[in-house]
Order: C-alpha cells, then sequence, then structure tokens
C-alpha cells in the first residue's frame, strides 16, 4: 500500500485511553484499593555500608495494629557463586537489592518491612526493629572504589586476582587501534565524568497485592513488564508464576526504572503473612534514595583522524558505576559510543565498578548516552582542530549500509547520514547567534531490541474489534497499535480498542523497554490482524459458496474477487460477524512471536544556548532532533519521545545530580533540590522525522524513544563551548560550575 | 486522635467528611472521597500533580490540611469536564498529544484552566511560568504549551 493510501498509519489519532486520562478516571498504580487492605512500609539502612549482625523485630510485631513483618529471611535466598539471569538483571543481585541480605550496601536499602492497619503504625513499628549494624567505610564515587585502600563492598569480587569493586567488564576491539593512531595527523584525547541521573518518573513505586491461603496471588503496580513483575515475584517468594496474576496498572513515567522490583515481592510476603491486602507506595524521599538511577561514570576517549578528517582510530575507556550490586549499563555505554561511525580501528572497554550508592537501573537508552558523550564533545574538539564544520567530519566518517561497527553488527539501510544532511540544511543550523550564545551539534545511537510478545485480536459480535497486548503503555503506544490494526481492516480507528492484558490474559510479554514497544507489538498485532482477515476472507467464502481464495478484503469488507468480482455484494465486518455463529463461530486470533530485527536507530541534535556570564545559568534558546524513526505510525506520539529525551538530556547536562553528604546520605532527595527541568526552563523542541522504513518490520517502525537522549548531552556542552570559549568536560554544568570556569578564564587572560 | 469533621464544596457538591488534623486534603481525597484523579508525585509541593483550586486559587493539595477546606469551595480533575462535555483544554490536549504516561495530566489540566480563568490571553512565557511548578518527565513541555496556547485561541474565538 502507498503511503497516500494510509488511513490511519501515520495519522495524529486520539488514543484509545486519552478521555481516562484527561478526566481522572485512568488508574495507576497507587490509586487500587481492596477491602480489609492494610499499609506496608520499609525500614532502611541509615548507613551508607554496614554489616547487618541481628535483626529484632519482636518489639514491632507487639505493636498493636502490626500484621506482618518481613525481612531477608523470609525471601528467597539466591548465592552470590551462580547466576540466575532473568533478561539482563541477575536475581542473586536482586535479591539483594528488595532487601539487604548479609549488609546494608546503601543509605536507604530496605532492611526490613512491615504491615499494619495504617500507614503511621507501619511506620512506627519500623521505628521498633532493632538492628544491629557494623558500620564499615564507605565509597560513594567512582575513584573512591577504585582506591587502593577503598572498602570492598562483596568479599567474592575478585579483578586481576584481588578482591575488588570492579564486578565485571566489556570490550569491543576491531582493526588495530594502534596502528590507526600511527597513521593519525591530529589525535584529540579526553577525561570525562558524568553524574548519576534518576529516571524522574512522576509516578511513585506503589503495589497493592492479595493472596489467598492457596496462594493465589493477585498483584496490582505500576512496571513496564507485568511478566517481569511475575517472573520476579515468583523467583523471590516461591510461589510458581502460574498462580500469581500481575495487573498492570496505568504507568505513570518509567524510563527504564520501572523494569525491576522493589516493592511487589515484599507486598506479597507481607500479604501472605497476614492475610490480608497490603498496600505499599513509596515517597518521593525513597525513590530518590533507593530506587533508579542510571550510573555516574569517567571515561577517556581518544580519536585520531587525517588531515582531511578521515578518522584512522578512537578508544574509549568507561567506568560506570552500579551502585551496591553489580549491572552497570557498560554495554551501552562501550557499545554505542563509537556506533554512529565508520572507525577503521577502534577499541572500547567498560568497567562494572560497585560502590555504596542505590542500585542502579535502566535509563532510556542505558550507558549510551555516557558513551556518546566523551566521543561527541572530542569529535566538536577535532573538527575545531582540523578547520571543519562538526556535521561534516561527522558526514565523513558515517557509519551507513554496510558498515561494520566497532560493536559487532554490519548495519542494514539506516538513516544516520540522512540525520546530518537534514541538519546541516535545517534553518535551526544556518540561524545567526547572538553575544553569549553558541551552537552545537552531536549525534548518538542505540541498539532497539526485539524479543517477546503477544497479541490477541477479536471481533466483537457487532462487528468491532479488541485489541490486546501484553505492554504496558508508557507513551501512547495504544494510539500506534490502533493505527496499524485499523489500517489493516480498513475501518475507522475509533471501532478498534486497544487494552493492555494482565499475565493471565494475554501470552507472555516482554519489558517495555528497549524501545520496543511498537516495533514488536505491531508486529504480532499485524500477524493476528492478518488472520482475522483471513478468518473473514473464510466466512464470506462459505456465505457465497465460493473458493476462500477467491475473496478478498478491501476497505472493511470481504469482496468477491477473480472470476466471481462482482457477483455478489460485499460483506462488511458488521455483517460478518453477525452471521458468525452460522458461519464458524467467534472470530479472533492470536499471536507470539520472538520478534527479531528491530535495528539501531541515530539521531542528530542541534542546540542553541545563551550563558547567563553574571548568574553563570545556561539558557537553551532553540533545539532540534533529527532522527530517522522508520515510519512514525503516530507522528505526534513519535515527536513527543524526541522532545521528551531532548529535555532529559538537557536536565542531565544543565542540573541534574545527586549531592552526597560525608556519611554518604544523598543530601537532596527531593524535587526541590534534584533539579528536573520545568516548564520555564525549556524552549518549543523541534523535530525533524525522518523515515527510512525498517526493511524487517512489516510496518517499517524502528524503535523511537532512547535514542533521543543520546545526543544531548554532547550537544548542549558543545554549544557552551561555542558560546563561552570553554570545553566542560564534566557534567552537569550547573550554575556554579559555569561561574567558577568563567572566573578562572577570564584571571587566565 | 478525634477526627475533624469537615463540611464543604467539591466540584460543585456539598461534601461532608471526616478527617484526621493531620490529614492532607490530597488524602482526603484520595482516601476518604475516592478522588484519585488528584496524584501524589512529591508530597512536598514541587510537583504539581495534586494540583486543585480552593476558592478559585490554584494549591497543591499535599500541602493542605483537609480541615482547611471547611467552608470552602474546592474543584479537582473529576469536575472538569462538564457531564459528557470535556474542557476545551482537555479535548485540546488529546488531539495534540499533550500527555505521555498521564501522570502529570490532571494536575497539569487544573493548573492550566486556573491561569485561562483569570488569563484568557496568555504569552507561551507566562504559559511556562504558570507551569512552572507542574513537573512532566515525558513530554519535554512543547506540546503542553502549545495546548494550553491554542486552547486559550480558541476559547477567545468562541467568546465573540
Amino acid at each position: 500500500m502507498s503511503e497516500s493510501e494510509n488511513k490511519w498509519i501515520g495519522k495524529n489519532t486520539i488514543r484509545p485511553d486519552g478521555a481516562d486520562k484527561v478526566t481522572g478516571r485512568a488508574a495507576f498504580a497507587a490509586d487500587a484499593n481492596m477491602p480489609g487492605m492494610i499499609w506496608g512500609k520499609v525500614l532502611r539502612s541509615p548507613h551508607a555500608h554496614a554489616v547487618i549482625k541481628g535483626i529484632d523485630t519482636s518489639k514491632a510485631e507487639a505493636l498493636p495494629g502490626v500484621k506482618a513483618v518481613v525481612t531477608a529471611t523470609d525471601i528467597i535466598d539466591f548465592p552470590v557463586d551462580t547466576p540466575v539471569p532473568l533478561g539482563i538483571q541477575d536475581m542473586r543481585w536482586m535479591t539483594r537489592n528488595v532487601m539487604a541480605r548479609e549488609k546494608a550496601l546503601f543509605h536507604g536499602h530496605p532492611i526490613a518491612a512491615v504491615a499494619a492497619m495504617s500507614e503511621a503504625i507501619a511506620a512506627e513499628a519500623c521505628k521498633l526493629i532493632e538492628v544491629d549494624y557494623e558500620v564499615l567505610p564507605h565509597a560513594i564515587e567512582i575513584d573512591d572504589a577504585l582506591a587502593d585502600d577503598a572498602p570492598i563492598l562483596h568479599d567474592f569480587i575478585e579483578f586481576d586476582g584481588k578482591p575488588s569493586n570492579i564486578a565485571g567488564t566489556l570490550e569491543h576491539t576491531k582493526g588495530d587501534v594502534e596502528a590507526g593512531f600511527a597513521e593519525a595527523d591530529v589525535i584529540i584525547e579526553r577525561d570525562f565524568t558524568t553524574r548519576p541521573v534518576h529516571q524522574g518518573y512522576i509516578e511513585p513505586h506503589a503495589c497493592l497485592v492479595s493472596v489467598a491461603p492457596d496462594d493465589k496471588t493477585t498483584i496490582w503496580s505500576s512496571s513496564q513488564g507485568q511478566f517481569m513483575v511475575r517472573a520476579m515475584t515468583a523467583l523471590l517468594t516461591g510461589i510458581p508464576q502460574s498462580s500469581i496474576r500481575a495487573i498492570p496498572a496505568e504507568i505513570g513515567g518509567g524510563f527504564g526504572g520501572k523494569t525491576i522490583v522493589y516493592l511487589e515481592t515484599l507486598a506479597t510476603i507481607l500479604a501472605k503473612k497476614s492475610g490480608l491486602p497490603v498496600k505499599m507506595v513509596m515517597t518521593r524521599e525513597e525513590v530518590m534514595r533507593a530506587s533508579g538511577p542510571t550510573s555516574g561514570s569517567k571515561s577517556t576517549v581518544k580519536i585520531g583522524a587525517k588531515k582531511d578528517g578521515t578518522i584512522t582510530a578512537a578508544e574509549g575507556f568507561y567506568w560506570l558505576q552500579a551502585g551496591g550490586l553489580p549491572g552497570s549499563p557498560i554495554r551501552g555505554a562501550a557499545g554505542c559510543a563509537l556506533a554512529p561511525y565508520d572507525i577503521p580501528n577502534g577499541h572500547t572497554f567498560g568497567y562494572d565498578v560497585v560502590c555504596n550508592r542505590s542500585k542502579v537501573a535502566v535509563y532510556r537508552a542505558p550507558g549510551a548516552p555516557i558513551g556518546a558523550f566523551g566521543v561527541e564533545c572530542v569529535l566538536d574538539e577535532l573538527a575545531e582542530e582540523l578547520g571543519m564544520d562538526p556535521l561534516d567530519l561527522r558526514l565523513k566518517n558515517a557509519a551507513k549500509e554496510g558498515t561494520k561497527a566497532v560493536h559487532g553488527p554490519t548495519y542494514p539501510v539506516m538513516g544516520y547520514a540522512e540525520s546530518l544532511e537534514a541538519a546541516k540544511v535545517h534553518d535551526h543550523y544556518k540561524a545567526p547567534l547572538g553575544p553569549n550564545q553558541g551552537r552545537g551539534v552531536a549525534s548518538g545511537f542505540w541498539f532497539n531490541a526485539g524479543g517477546e510478545s503477544s497479541a490477541q485480536v477479536n471481533i466483537t459480535e457487532d462487528g468491532n474489534v479488541v485489541v490486546t497486548t501484553g505492554h504496558p503503555d508508557i507513551g501512547g503506544s495504544r494510539a500506534g497499535i490502533a493505527n496499524i490494526c485499523a489500517e489493516l481492516l480498513g475501518i475507522d480507528y475509533r471501532r478498534v480498542s486497544v487494552l493492555i492484558g494482565d499475565t493471565a490474559t494475554v501470552g507472555f510479554s516482554n519489558l517495555t523497554g528497549g524501545s520496543r514497544v511498537l516495533f514488536a507489538s505491531s508486529m504480532v498485532v499485524t500477524e493476528s490482524t492478518n488472520n482475522v482477515i483471513g478468518t473473514l476472507c473464510e466466512l464470506a467464502a462459505k456465505i457465497w459458496d465460493i473458493d476462500p481464495e477467491a475473496v478478498t478484503w478491501e476497505n472493511g469488507e470481504a469482496r468477491p474477487a477473480g472470476a466471481n468480482a462482482g457477483q455478489f455484494p460485499p460483506l462488511t465486518l458488521e455483517e460478518l460477524a453477525a452471521r458468525a455463529n452460522e458461519t464458524g463461530g467467534p472470530i479472533g486470533a492470536g499471536s507470539q512471536l520472538n520478534t527479531a530485527g528491530a535495528e539501531g536507530g541515530f539521531g542528530t541534535h542541534i542546540c542553541d544556548v545563551e550563558v547567563d556570564q553574571e548568574l553563570g545559568i545556561v539558557r537553551v534558546l532553540r533545539y532540534t532532533v533529527l532522527q530517522d524513526v522508520g515510519r512514525a505510525v503516530h507522528p505526534a506520539y513519535v515527536e513527543g519521545q524526541m522532545q521528551g529525551g531532548a529535555v532529559q538530556a538537557i536536565g542531565w547536562a544543565l542540573n541534574e545530580e545527586y549531592v552526597y553528604d560525608k556519611d554518604g546520605r544523598v543530601d537532596n532527595p527531593g524535587f526541590l533540590d534534584y533539579r528536573m527541568p520545568v516548564a520555564s526552563d525549556m524552549p518549543m523542541i523541534d523535530t525533524y522525522i525522518i523515515e527510512i522504513p525498517n526493511p524487517k518490520h512489516p510496518q517499517g517502525v524502528r524503535g523511537v524513544g532512547e535514542v533521543p537522549l543520546v545526543p544531548g548531552l554532547a550537544a548542549v556542552r558543545n554549544a557552551i563551548y561555542d558560546a563561552l570559549g570553554i570545553r566542560f568536560n564534566s557534567l552537569p554544568m550547573s550554575p556554579p560550575v559555569i561561574l567558577d570556569a568563567r572566573n578562572r578564564k577570564e584571571a587566565a587572560e | 486522635m478525634a477526627k475533624i469533621h469537615v463540611t464543604t464544596k467539591i466540584n460543585g457538591e456539598p461534601i461532608e467528611f471526616l478527617c484526621d488534623p493531620s490529614e492532607t486534603m490530597l488524602d482526603a481525597l484520595r482516601n476518604e472521597l475516592g478522588l484519585t484523579g488528584s496524584k501524589e508525585g512529591c508530597g512536598s509541593g514541587d510537583c504539581g500533580a495534586c494540583s486543585i483550586t480552593l476558592d478559585d486559587r490554584l494549591v497543591c493539595s499535599c500541602l493542605m490540611l483537609a480541615a482547611e477546606a471547611e467552608g470552602k469551595e474546592i474543584n479537582t480533575i473529576e469536575g472538569m469536564a462538564e457531564g459528557e462535555n470535556l474542557h476545551p483544554l482537555q479535548e485540546k490536549f488529546l488531539e495534540e498529544a499533550a500527555l505521555q504516561c498521564g501522570i502529570c495530566t490532571p494536575g497539569m489540566l487544573v493548573a492550566a484552566k486556573a491561569l485561562l480563568d483569570q488569563n484568557p490571553n496568555p504569552t507561551e512565557t507566562e504559559v511556562r511560568f504558570w507551569l512552572a511548578g507542574n513537573l512532566c518527565r515525558c513530554t519535554g513541555y512543547d506540546k503542553i504549551i502549545r495546548a494550553v496556547l491554542d486552547t486559550a485561541a480558541e476559547m477567545r474565538e468562541a467568546a465573540q
């Protein structure tokens, strides 16, 4: 079907869950209640690092109104010497993250949990729990954790034959880097640091769990995957998956941070012990102290090029904070850093460093913004050194179809160079700048993911459609699914309801993550819808008494084709549904796939800033996001991903950071002091959608949501350099940092 | 502790409820009255997800005691649509995709309506500063600001 014939794909339809979301009806996790429900609260470690020598819960249990207490001994242990992978997680670390086991590894680490008749009683009971700690020295920053005399978090972790806080490494190599640098006319090598930042979802973690005496468990929670909630809860409690029904509440933002459980396991055990439904809701302070964030990092990036701009070699070393337990996104940092470029000799190396911070969680293209930051900053400097336009330098080295990436794959057709070419001719790139203003550009890559998805498409008796998929809708994916299903069936999109099933009503579907939801769910919805169309044609053939092959489906109706064309009046979806009972029964089809072919995504950003020389404040004046999205099934929500990702990058670049005190406690665990962008900080964010269809997807879709975070850190930084003549290699570039650097520069001049 | 009896008006209806002396208006709305459209994102008045109006003044219901509702008029997101007719701001948010996850949306809409009620012709800067107390992590604000400006323009036109 040609573009112009599309009725719904590419149209900004009203989202199926829209009316619920604008009227307050939509039920998020904390909105659920059950009769007889009680409240759970978590006791958290007051120390950044301590051995737990003993826990006495007797006084808490004796407090009137307390119904159950849980400690690590109630949760299934996974010994540290045997990996238990679940997706990208490892249950050895997950069991120790939901509840401290041998040690408290960060301030705020759960130690015990209580369920009581009210939140106030539960909180009171937490104070009555006596914990015998042996307080240990802590390590917050990477350099603290890597120092020769660093406190070792885990005695079972060794590196280079010695106890270490380096929990793992990852390396990519292509060609001969040494030889490549020897060919270079210019080599630039710089060190960088980035700070941990929180995903910043506005909805705190929350859940409501009921466990019947036969262990039949119902979990209502907000997550990026009801099947993840079921699997992790089953592993951590011993209740079989078939007995757990995980219901996905509407999710109030996740950005990766809700791809693991925090409360669900605790609430399940509390509910089982008490025999009562248990509700748990984190405070914002708990969210900031004990969930997320993404890693802080330090890195060294070295790139060499010939005079004409041809990159001959590139190398990057990345150290990423994992928090208290292993698992930082070194794959994203080391894998994505050089991915936009055709580099003959490349080498990246990532170190996973444990430290006494909350365990990191996935955050939008995890690791990739860290990887890209150093590379895109060095390229900016290289361009200046070579006297080249920074977009031209990138274009000269841009990866394209057939390029073998340093991290391994050979690229299929994709639109990175197109994003650079579009940036070059964009009005924004040519617009004049005023005093104290500067412009920066940067690019970025994200892997994108496929994986398991399931869907069911049912035709209702009145000839409308209900689509059920298994992915929590985090940003409008239901609207895209409605567009695709309506397009295939040739009916108005408003006749298609799109629902998110729970773990008992739809087949296994992997996480809402990896920018995979519309990519993967549209594949199963397409297959299901096409099967439904096949059934509809068969029913029509039966009614007309002709071959099913002699029936075509067009514009929402079955038509006789071939030799029979025009012999019978068409049968509409409504007519066929009404006669389903006499012609064959219910009309519906399901599909389960392990989807493949997601292919990576690329984008380029242009950022203009103005630096206030008195206050050190950087104002973003104009921002443009250019990205190959494959096919924009619902353009407004595609733009929304591009805009939202860019603004998160601006926050990361300019303001967001945790402030720790000398005892290893977060000093700014709230939105007042952890300064995310607000409406008055931001300009409009322009978007430029490039559509080079993904040949491995029925509608040409590529993942969209994560790429737009990746280039932003360096785009802002390069713009500040253009405005101020100072290259900042550490984030955030907050007002005191800017002022200090400006004053030092002035003093030196 | 003895409960306090509160007589108030919520979304135009006379309402009586009992609350603890320390209970916030947000908790009373959500836990006593079943009005869960107002959300708690922070509990400290920093995110605006719990925005309501109190005698036409925009407030964070997490910073207000439930007992302070006595004799006052409260409006929440649940009272914004008139029957089956959405408020023009609600319509525009849907048309222009000014929401992604939707958790900030009720507060954002209540705050935006409070702005347009007192200033039917705001500039982009005025909208941005008025909504600076309403955090959204999904959209980058672009489509929200546009939706408010476009609604204001349409409402002005309709009023002529």
